[in-house]
């Protein structure tokens, strides 16, 4: 049985986790960076990654994912249009068009790469490729 | 068509101190008027259906969306740029509106409020003699 101090301590537990990897250097390597349009977080499960962008209101048909090497690319566009005719008493979404490229420190097996959007959020679900994984050696 | 830039998430603020030190955010508002009734759209990503909660009391319109963090089990951070919390915001509701029509729509983390206008708040032209 879940309670509610369940859940607060699950969503305490993963505020606390993600602040401590708000000044992570994870992509310090590579040419990305914040300030680019979705913002992403990225987290480990077991060896792949999952990279999770906040996308609200943007339309399944106006998300596009390109993945070469290293790099994912995710581009689109966010409209926020009335349905009808109206008159704006406060204006504070913004849309436009985005494309932005995230080069990861890894090796991604892109044959195996998924993504899903749901609720307004895109999760990709990248599996690090076989010959980016650790191998131990034996001892002989 | 402009690119669009980063919006940093907006907090909450805790008047008074609170007994549950969870973070909860303010989601992005748009407000619309057509002839017929008052559009309150808020942006709350990751907010499924039934997490949704709408309060109506003392001329107050209270708006709650709550995440399933069941979904982040399993998952380690390691790279963060934006937080993740629930989110609330309440507006002033106007005797303008008809608060037991009140509707709402939540689709792709976007939910849009309907709050039809009274009867008699409804435009009326007024017709040059």
């Amino acid at each position: 049985m879940v309670t509610n101090a369940d859940h607060l301590h699950a969503l305490m537990t993963l505020q606390r986790a993600l602040e401590r990897s708000f000044d992570s250097d994870w992509l310090r390597g590579s040419t990305a960076g914040t300030g680019s349009f979705p913002p992403i977080n990225i987290f480990q499960q077991g060896e792949d990654f999952v990279a999770i962008a906040e996308l609200p209101g943007v339309s399944k048909t106006d998300i596009e994912i390109q993945v070469q090497d290293k790099a994912i690319r995710i581009s689109g566009r966010k409209t926020v249009q009335p349905k009808g005719p109206a008159s704006i008493h406060r204006r504070e979404r913004i849309s436009g068009v985005f494309d932005r490229t995230i080069a990861l420190p890894v090796q991604v097996d892109a044959d195996r790469l998924k993504a899903e959007y749901q609720n307004g959020m895109l999760a990709l679900f990248i599996p690090r490729a076989e010959s980016d994984k650790p191998r131990t050696i034996k001892v002989g | 068509m402009d690119e669009i830039p980063v919006q940093e998430k907006r907090e909450v603020p805790q008047k008074q101190e609170g007994t549950v030190p969870a973070r909860s955010f303010i989601p992005s508002a748009d407000i619309f008027e057509t002839d017929d009734a008052l559009e309150v759209v808020l942006e709350m990503p990751g907010v499924e259906q039934d997490h949704v909660e709408i309060n109506i009391e003392d001329d107050v319109l209270d708006i709650r969306g709550t995440i399933d963090f069941a979904r982040y089990q399993g998952l380690r951070p390691i790279y963060t740029e934006y937080p993740i919390g629930h989110y609330r915001r309440s507006f002033s509701l106007s005797n303008r509106i008809d608060q037991h029509k009140i509707t709402a729509e939540l689709s792709d983390g976007v939910l849009t409020v309907t709050l039809p206008k009274a009867e008699q708040a409804k435009p009326r032209k007024i017709v040059l003699g």
